[in-house]
């Protein structure tokens, strides 16, 4: 049965279209699978095994019928961000002890409305607050992917198989697994992690400044954040709003696209929500990119970046030009200061944001001799380190005296960084190529990481722009580092053009392939 | 631009969050090493630029000033920690 689980959406959508397998069977091989993994790789914070069962049920019935929708039976993991009626939903965090909201957020209300299975809620930062996944309340989540090392050791010829294989001159390569265990990144690290080890098909996922893209590339899975505005953020649980957008991480490019699909509408309960159909993603795929212009920006070459990840950008540099397309040298001058701004715009939102979690209309109430001591109190022990963080933050440079200097420099700033993109894309390119994150995936309770809080900052060093702007960016694996670890590419378009990033992620994952953890969990 | 602890716990404060004095002068060194970071947007030179406000150039959609949602005090005091017949209760704030 474990099998099932390693079919991609479109594979399991075939097969279950086409009566081979059923949605209970293939969800019942999800719970199994997530019984196995999670006591060691915590991906999930909740596992709803009778609604994912009901729903499957229901399924069977609708494609019995003929009837199914887009994701008729389809197993998704669903971050913890979300707003899941009468299911868990924190954010991850202590203060939202007990939260089960009375309402489902619409970009569930529209995976449900295609038939999708909830299998239950993912581990993420607090708050999305991080890198690493491990400002979690519940604990940080382990990568499925170890560091390896390539042993060469002579083998008798007739000896084959167990995941090596016999070369010509007798020898065998194997990988030998480190044990240290890795993050998956984050914030959307639980999402990362269940779809790279076959614990949903899918996840959904959100993207402040990189959440979505940088776990996607720690874990060798595809993650797209669309433009500001294509989902909906009604019921999600609100960081920094005017950079905040769901998308999903799948196994593959086209998985990525088929979820994008059911998970974008227009909504008139966000007013932020753009007035615009929702193209058929997937028809993008394997459109030809002969004649597109992509762009390499000369400043997304950073001072310390591993070789490994200057080699694979030069790789998908031609894997493009092989398939067609034209590179263009382009500049983005104000890339270095959008991690600064992000640094301001993002924790002042937060602030306000975070505001209404003072213990009085839902979750966490620590008392107190009076009401502003009981806010306080509940506060200092329902937020967590990094939260508290980024709330003081934000509350300084929002103070009277510092809006100008910081908060206003910073927005003005913004809109340089957006005009950066304008321009190149009045220049006609199409698409920009870079580096999804500056390294592969680091180590839990990394010693640099935790000592200095700018070091995890400069992970979304390569991501963050593309929150600052509102474009959509999407991240696809690319190779395997040295050490065996999955690297990734980002490709950044036009707003509302998420259909060029579908195509040409598609040429990449044709050339690179797909990658897969070897199981050790 | 740094904070001292003073500030921190100034701020500390209009944020809502209690903070011993260990917390405080830890965060006084992060907070400034933020600071810090973000202090080299002072050499942008941002004079006559606009401020962002959306990164969609969008009209502010309005809606129909007519009643879509509500009568559902049950569900909106669901989650509360007190309450008493829909109502929030709260450390008494009028003497």
């Amino acid at each position: 049965m474990s099998d099932l689980t390693h079919l991609t959406i479109s594979q399991a959508r075939a097969k279950l279209r086409g009566k081979e397998i059923t949605a209970a069977e293939i969800t019942e091989a999800y719970l199994s699978a997530i019984e196995r993994a999670n006591p060691v790789l915590n991906a999930y914070v909740t596992v709803t095994e009778d609604k994912a069962r009901d729903m499957a049920k229901a399924s069977d019935a609708k494609l019995a019928k003929g009837e199914g929708g887009a994701l008729e039976g389809i197993p998704l993991g669903i971050k913890d961000l979300f707003g899941t009626e009468g299911v868990h939903t924190q954010a991850c965090s202590h203060v939202l002890d007990g939260f089960r909201p009375r309402y489902e957020s619409t970009v569930t209300t529209n995976l449900w409305a295609d038939g999708a299975v909830m299998l239950g809620k993912l581990n993420m930062d607090e708050f999305a607050m991080g890198s690493s996944n491990e400002t979690s309340y519940y604990g940080p989540v382990i990568n499925p992917w170890r560091r390896s090392r390539l042993d060469t050791v002579v083998m008798p010829t007739t000896h084959q198989g167990d995941g090596g294989f016999v070369s010509a001159g007798g020898t065998r390569t194997a990988r030998t697994l480190d044990n240290a265990q890795l993050v998956p990144g984050g914030s959307s690290g639980g999402s990362a992690s269940a779809v790279s080890a076959f614990l949903c098909a899918g996840a959904t996922a959100t993207d402040t400044g990189g959440s979505i893209r940088q776990p996607a590339a720690f874990t060798g899975t595809v993650g797209i954040k669309p433009t500001y505005g294509r989902c909906s953020r009604w019921g999600i649980v609100a960081f920094a709003s005017s950079l905040d957008q769901a998308g999903p991480i799948a196994r593959d490019v086209r998985d990525a696209a088929i979820l994008l699909k059911s998970m974008a509408s227009v909504d008139p309960k966000d007013t932020t929500s753009v007035d615009r159909p929702v193209p058929d993603y997937e028809a993008a795929i394997g459109k030809p990119i002969k004649g597109m212009k992509v762009g390499i920006p000369k400043e997304y070459r950073v001072d310390g970046m591993p070789e490994d990840i200057e080699a694979l950008w030069q790789k998908g540099i031609a894997w493009l030009k092989d398939a067609g397309a034209e590179i263009v040298d382009i500049s983005l001058p104000h890339t270095k200061y959008a991690l600064p701004a992000y640094y301001i715009v993002a924790p002042a939102e937060a602030s306000s944001n975070l505001a209404r979690y003072d213990g009085v209309r839902y979750g966490l109430r620590v008392p107190g001799k009076d009401i502003i001591d009981m806010y306080e109190k509940t506060r200092a022990a329902g937020f967590g380190r990094e939260v508290k963080r980024r709330i003081m933050i934000g509350t300084y440079v929002l103070s009277a005296g510092y809006y100008d200097a910081y908060y206003l420099q910073a927005q003005k700033v913004r809109t340089l960084i957006k005009r950066d993109f304008e321009n190149v894309f009045a220049a006609g390119v199409d698409v920009i190529l870079t580096p999804a994150t500056p390294s592969a995936a680091f180590g839990v309770a990394d010693e640099d990481m935790a000592s200095d809080p700018v070091k995890m900052y400069l992970n979304d060093i390569f991501t963050v722009t593309v929150n600052m702007a509102g474009l959509p960016g999407i991240a696809v694996p690319a190779g395997l580092d040295a050490k065996g670890l999955p690297l990734g590419l980002q490709l950044i378009g036009r707003p509302f053009d998420e259909e060029t990033l579908f195509q040409t992620a598609h040429v990449i994952e044709q050339a690179a392939g797909t990658f897969q953890p070897e199981k050790w969990w | 631009m740094s904070v001292d602890l003073q500030t921190v716990k100034r701020v500390a404060h209009l944020a809502r969050i209690a903070v011993s004095e260990e917390d405080a002068e830890r965060m006084t060194g992060e907070l400034n090493a933020i600071l810090g970071f973000v202090e080299q947007l002072n050499e942008v030179d941002v004079s006559g630029v606009e401020p962002m406000t959306s990164v969609t150039p969008m009209e502010m959609k309005k809606r129909q000033d007519v009643v879509t949602d509500g009568s559902k005090a049950t569900d909106i005091v669901a989650n509360a920690p007190a309450t008493d017949e829909n109502f929030f209760l709260v450390p008494k704030v009028v003497e």
